[in-house]
């Protein structure tokens, strides 16, 4: 069924990165042999006709779990080298007789088991997948659905840090420009005469005298400013030529 | 070779990942041997699926991805948080709730 | 007049309780409220005695119900009388010897501001004492012979601002309790095995009962009895007893209390005659007694306890002849009658006595009163020829029929029954004969401020009227044999039996031993000086002035070994029961704190002990298959 080169390939590269998770001492490269492991079932996966299983696993688990663990571990601190002693007394020997007991212990119930490879299995595509998925299994999706909208709630929720200033409203905005000299008011606009509405031409203040700061400065400076003399009496002419009565004008 | 090499294989993995929760004081590295542990029961899963013929295994190791991620977001996040409080995340300071 | 004598418990007991509220109010009236309490009862009784007489014999008993008294599943008990030949005797009896003493209180305890509660209390105690002989089973019985009990401690104890009077009163009562537990557990026996307690139902169902069954309860009412009756071997409390006034131990420790262990077991004769072992027990315990009696008597040198020491060797007697069978049942009544006549007149006599000589009860102190105390000496002497069983007075009629039925039987028994009460006639003279020289005879030995005077006239009448029954009452009733007639419905019909010794032959040795008694008396006691203090004495006279040392005996074989056991106990709780219940609290905080160390507050060692559950349990799974 599986070749035995394929099983002891998936062995090497899932075992040994394996146990640089109990012996490696910089963070970053466990992580980057737990993306080893992750590959290595990804292919063990496809290998027993889980093809649609494999890719989820490679997308999900060192697309996005271990890129979630390279990013605390980035935020946590990335250069710390960690120490192998052990502080708890006996920690290490019982933790390492205990594994060895819960391995011995399932490789020994496993290897009891009386069994019959199927020869017919089914493959795992996508369609299959989904058929099942969708079908059977529908109910358990929508709560998976809601787990996973769950878990990011609470991520954001866990890790929600409170504002360490009260943000700066308008208010303030406004009174430190009036404080620094700032014209608490607009500049006028420039001027909009019958016939002339553009930038450069000033408005008039009630006695009717232009306004310096109407025009933009920038214009000023190009000599592209006009004096808006020609346009003030057009009121009137234009009124007389439209038939208005000389008062009225 | 038989499927049942990989629940062989699965156990191995599974027994790696309990010591690295056990021997590891860094918290975001024994989580990933919770990780390897959740794993190794996806590959016994599959296997058995192999073996059975039938495609429930797979289903069920496909559950189990998307909670083990659902998992592996929260409990990152409360790593962040403890880490906050207390800029470590040596999984032997806090012992507040000695008795 | 029959159906009304629950009168004779009412009455007393009314009196009783009025004398006890009314208070110091009552002090000028309360002791003839007392007399005419108890002379209403002796009228009453007289009534039902006439009554009686006038019906023929087969039809004399009669059971009165008076209500319901227990009824509870398998236990049902009324409380009712039996009035029969048997209780009437004793009512009689308890009643005139009971109002003459009343009436002689009267006189004697007229110094003493709480006259009023001592009639309260002789009333109370004639009240229970008819309700004993009275009842019609066991169990109320037995309510009248805790009653008597309980009068008997309030009267030992009447002056108890002398402490050793109090002592004297509790050593009473709790040596009578001994002898309440055996008919405690008689009565126990008794339901258990007749389902009842009353007499019809016991003393009829008796054929149906084994013979283990009726030897045990024999028993126990056998150890009732001699706690009551100061028999051996709970005798101890009867010579303390005679701390109370005179008129108490002239009542109760003389005529009535001390006889109801005898009314117990003749009433319960039916057991005895089909349990024979108990009933042999019986004699012997009588016979065993009465030389104990004589022995004691023979050495005291107090007249109420020389006294108190023939009262409890006469009682030997009549429990011999108890336990001899339906011979005895008659004479040992026969006994107790006369006995309570002379007895109770002799105890009045020393009442006198001691009266006259100041409340001195050493009789190395009296001497040569006869002249002094013409009438007490002449009514004294009257009893003391009673008691010696000097013909025609009463106590021949009735103790030598007891001698000449000890000595009826097969085997070793009459024999030696027969010796014993022989013997026993002849110390009885002896000591009985001591004590009368010593008393009115000899020199005098007075001290010098004593004056010796004849007593009043209420003291000296009811002296008077006993000593007429002493003499005569014995005779009276022996004529034609009219007593056994008497009670013979009661105490069932007895064969003919012959002694082993003829009947003359035993009535001379009878007379021969008490002439020597008396005149080995005449020789120690009148022609020869009495010394004033008593000369050393021999082993014998040791003993017997000790009480035979059962004080001792009792002390070290029950009061020593009994506190220790008690202190053992106590201590046992403490430490056993209670250290149990500490030690476990002690223990689990100790668990507790042993426990703590798990919680180390770290991670990986919880990991680590989750870990190892997880292993231990799949193993457990794994392996058990």
């Amino acid at each position: 069924m599986i070749s035995p080169i394929l099983f002891w390939f998936v062995a090497f590269i899932t075992v040994i990165p394996a146990l640089a998770l109990m012996f490696a001492r910089k963070p970053v490269h466990i992580a980057m042999a737990v993306v080893l492991v992750m590959v290595g079932l990804a292919v063990s996966y496809v290998a027993l006709k889980a093809p649609f299983l494999g890719v989820v696993q490679i997308v999900v688990y060192t697309g996005a779990v271990m890129m979630l663990f390279l990013f605390v571990l980035m935020l946590v601190g990335v250069d710390k080298r960690e120490s192998l002693k052990e502080t708890i007394t006996g920690q290490r020997w019982i933790a390492l007789a205990l594994a060895l007991g819960v391995g011995a212990l399932l490789i020994t119930v496993v290897s009891r088991l009386s069994f019959s490879v199927s020869e017919e299995p089914s493959e795992g595509t996508p369609t299959e997948v989904a058929y099942w998925l969708f079908g059977d299994y529908v109910l358990v999706v929508e709560v998976l659905g809601f787990l996973l909208i769950t878990s990011a709630v609470g991520a954001l929720a866990l890790t929600h840090v409170p504002r360490l200033f009260p943000k700066r409203t308008q208010a303030e905005i406004q009174s430190a420009r009036v404080a620094a000299g700032a014209d608490p008011v607009n500049k006028a606009f420039p001027g909009v005469y019958a016939r002339h509405n553009a930038l450069d031409a000033p408005a008039l203040d009630p006695d009717g005298n232009p306004i310096e700061d109407s025009v933009s400065r920038v214009l000023k400076v190009r000599h592209q400013a006009i004096d808006g003399s020609e346009f003030k009496d057009d009121n009137k002419a234009r009124r007389r030529e439209l038939g208005a009565k000389e008062d009225e004008a | 070779m038989s499927p049942v090499n990989f629940v062989y294989l699965a156990s191995v993995l599974f027994a790696i990942g309990a010591a690295t929760v056990l021997l590891r004081r860094n918290a975001i590295i024994a989580f990933m041997g919770v990780e390897l542990m959740l794993n190794a029961a996806n590959l016994t899963l599959v296997a058995f699926a192999r073996m059975i013929g039938e495609i429930n295994g797979q289903i069920m190791a496909f559950f189990v991805m998307v909670v083990a991620a659902a998992e592996v977001v929260v409990g990152l996040a409360i790593i962040i948080a403890v880490f906050r409080a207390r800029q470590s995340i040596s999984l032997d300071e806090p012992s507040e709730l000695r008795g | 007049m029959l159906s009304v004598t629950w009168l004779l418990i009412a009455v007393p007991l009314a009196s009783f309780f009025v004398l006890m509220l009314a208070g110091r109010r009552a002090d000028a009236w309360g002791h003839w409220l007392g007399v005419a309490a108890s002379s209403a009862t002796a009228i009453i009784g007289m009534g039902a005695f006439f009554e009686m007489l006038g019906r023929d014999a087969e039809s004399r008993s009669e059971s009165v119900h008076l209500f319901t008294w227990l009824s509870g599943g398998d236990l049902h008990v009324d409380a009712g009388l039996l009035v029969d030949q048997l209780s009437l005797t004793f009512v009689m009896l308890i009643a005139v010897v009971g109002t003459l003493i009343h009436v002689y209180s009267v006189a004697y305890m007229e110094t003493d501001p709480n006259r009023r509660m001592f009639f309260a209390y002789l009333n109370l105690f004639i009240a229970a004492m008819m309700l004993l002989v009275l009842a019609d089973s066991f169990l109320l019985l037995f309510v009248g012979w805790e009653g008597v009990g309980l009068a008997s401690y309030l009267l030992i104890g009447f002056w108890n601002h002398k402490p050793e009077y109090a002592t004297a009163a509790n050593k009473a009562f709790v040596v009578n309790r001994i002898g309440d537990v055996g008919l405690i557990i008689a009565m126990g026996l008794m339901f258990a095995h007749f389902g009842s307690v009353s007499f019809a139902d016991v003393l009829g169902g008796v054929d149906g009962a084994s013979t283990a069954a009726l030897t045990a309860i024999g028993l126990m009412l056998l150890v009732a009895a001699t706690g009551k009756s100061a028999q051996f071997p709970l005798q101890s409390w009867l010579g303390d007893a005679m701390a109370g006034p005179t008129p108490v131990s002239a009542l109760i420790h003389a005529a009535t209390m001390v006889t109801a262990g005898v009314y117990l077991i003749v009433r319960a004769g039916a057991i005895y005659e089909a349990a024979d072992d108990a009933r042999v027990v019986v004699a012997i315990v009588g016979a065993i007694t009465l030389i104990l009696g004589a022995i004691i008597g023979s050495a005291k040198d107090d007249i109420k306890k020389a006294l108190a020491a023939s009262t409890m060797s006469q009682i030997g007697y009549m429990m011999l002849a108890a336990g001899l069978g339906p011979i005895g049942y008659v004479f040992a009544i026969f006994h107790l009658v006369t006995h309570g006549f002379f007895k109770a007149g002799m105890f009045l006599g020393a009442g006198s006595v001691m009266h006259g000589m100041s409340d001195q009860t050493d009789m190395r102190r009296y001497g040569a009163l006869r002249t002094a105390m013409v009438t007490t000496w002449i009514t004294f002497g009257l009893g003391w020829l009673a008691i010696l069983g000097v013909p025609p007075f009463s106590g021949f009629w009735s103790k030598d029929k007891i001698i000449e039925a000890a000595f009826v039987g097969e085997g070793w028994q009459p024999w030696v029954f027969g010796f014993t009460a022989l013997i026993g006639a002849g110390m009885t003279a002896f000591y009985m004969s001591r004590l009368f020289f010593m008393t009115f005879h000899g020199k005098a030995r007075w001290t010098d401020e004593q004056h010796p005077h004849e007593s009043p006239l209420m003291m000296t009448v009811p002296m008077m009227i006993l000593a007429a029954g002493s003499a005569f009452l014995g005779l009276f009733l022996a004529v034609g044999n009219r007593f056994q007639h008497w009670l013979e419905p009661v105490t069932g019909a007895h064969g003919e039996q012959e002694p082993v010794l003829a009947v003359p032959v035993l009535t001379t040795l009878t007379l021969l031993l008490v002439a020597a008694g008396v005149a080995l008396a005449y020789w120690m006691y009148w022609r020869n000086d009495v010394p004033t203090v008593a000369p050393p004495p021999s082993l014998m006279a040791l003993a017997a002035r000790n009480d035979m040392f059962q004080d001792s005996v009792n002390r070290a074989v029950f009061q020593i070994p009994g506190t220790h056991l008690t202190r053992t106990l106590v201590y046992a709780d403490a430490a056993l029961v209670d250290g149990a219940v500490n030690k476990q609290a002690t223990g689990v905080a100790a668990f507790g704190e042993a426990s703590r160390r798990f919680q180390s507050g770290k991670v990986r060692s919880y990991a680590m002990l989750m870990l190892l559950g997880f292993l231990v349990l799949a193993s457990i799974i794994v392996v058990g298959g």
